[in-house]
């Protein structure tokens, strides 16, 4: 599991992802900790620090489109060092705030993985279980064959 | 199955996906998916899913690629219904 970590594009301040707790070809867990000197807590908002849901929404994507996705190409042995990789959909609701030190869990189950994208449904919840955020989020891999437009 | 009833098929499909309207209005075997209709390639893998299921067929990587044109999707599918 630890491997993946190795093929993640991202690298702090944009890493959004703390552990893998369970992966297969259907399903991944992780999770992440919102350490409360991220930066952006300085400005959403002004003396009332809220994770930005744009934030959530990269975590989910990150931990349960993007590790999975590793995941996956690594099995059919497609996987190249750091793949170019793009989000192409994300339709997410938010139901709870993430406050600054807070821990969630992502759940994501995927839909399908064809022709290079992925599209997966994903769920966020906090350290009381409940559900923070829900949706469905896609990504592509890049490749010479096909370019996004 | 028709040559007509697999373009309406397809046009149906095609709909929800379309950014330009000129596109869909002048729906034809020329019309092409990403100038003509401004679908993006990650919409692109959701029209063949759709198409796949619409007309009870598979289609592989290589036909996917093949697949620029409104025309290329109906040769495909024809093809695919003939020898499925």
């Amino acid at each position: 599991m630890q491997e993946i970590f190795q093929y993640l594009p991202y690298s702090k301040p944009f890493l959004f992802v703390d552990e893998i707790l369970k992966i297969d070809e259907n399903l991944i867990e992780g999770t992440y900790r919102f350490s409360a000197d991220l930066d952006f807590y300085k400005g959403h908002f002004k003396d009332n620090p809220v994770t930005p849901g744009v934030i959530l929404t990269e975590c989910m994507a990150q931990i349960g489109v993007v590790c999975l996705g590793i995941y996956l190409l690594k099995k059919t042995g497609d996987l190249v060092n750091q793949p170019n990789i793009a989000l192409s959909s994300s339709e997410i609701e938010y139901f709870k705030p993430v406050f600054p030190g807070e821990s969630v869990k992502v759940i994501s189950k995927k839909e399908y993985f064809r022709f290079n994208k992925l599209k997966c449904r994903i769920e966020m919840r906090n350290s009381k279980n409940e559900v923070v955020c829900r949706g469905v989020i896609a990504g592509m891999i890049l490749s010479k064959k096909a370019v996004f437009k | 199955m028709s040559e007509k009833e697999i373009m309406d098929r397809l046009k149906s499909i095609v709909k929800p996906y379309a950014q330009r309207q000129e596109g869909l209005d002048n729906f034809e075997e020329s019309t092409d998916f990403i100038n003509d209709l401004e679908i993006n390639s990650a919409n692109l893998v959701d029209v063949v899913l759709d198409v796949e299921d619409e007309f009870n067929i598979e289609i592989d990587n290589d036909s996917m690629e093949g697949m620029l044109t409104v025309g290329d999707a109906k040769s495909i599918i024809q093809n695919k219904l003939k020898h499925p």
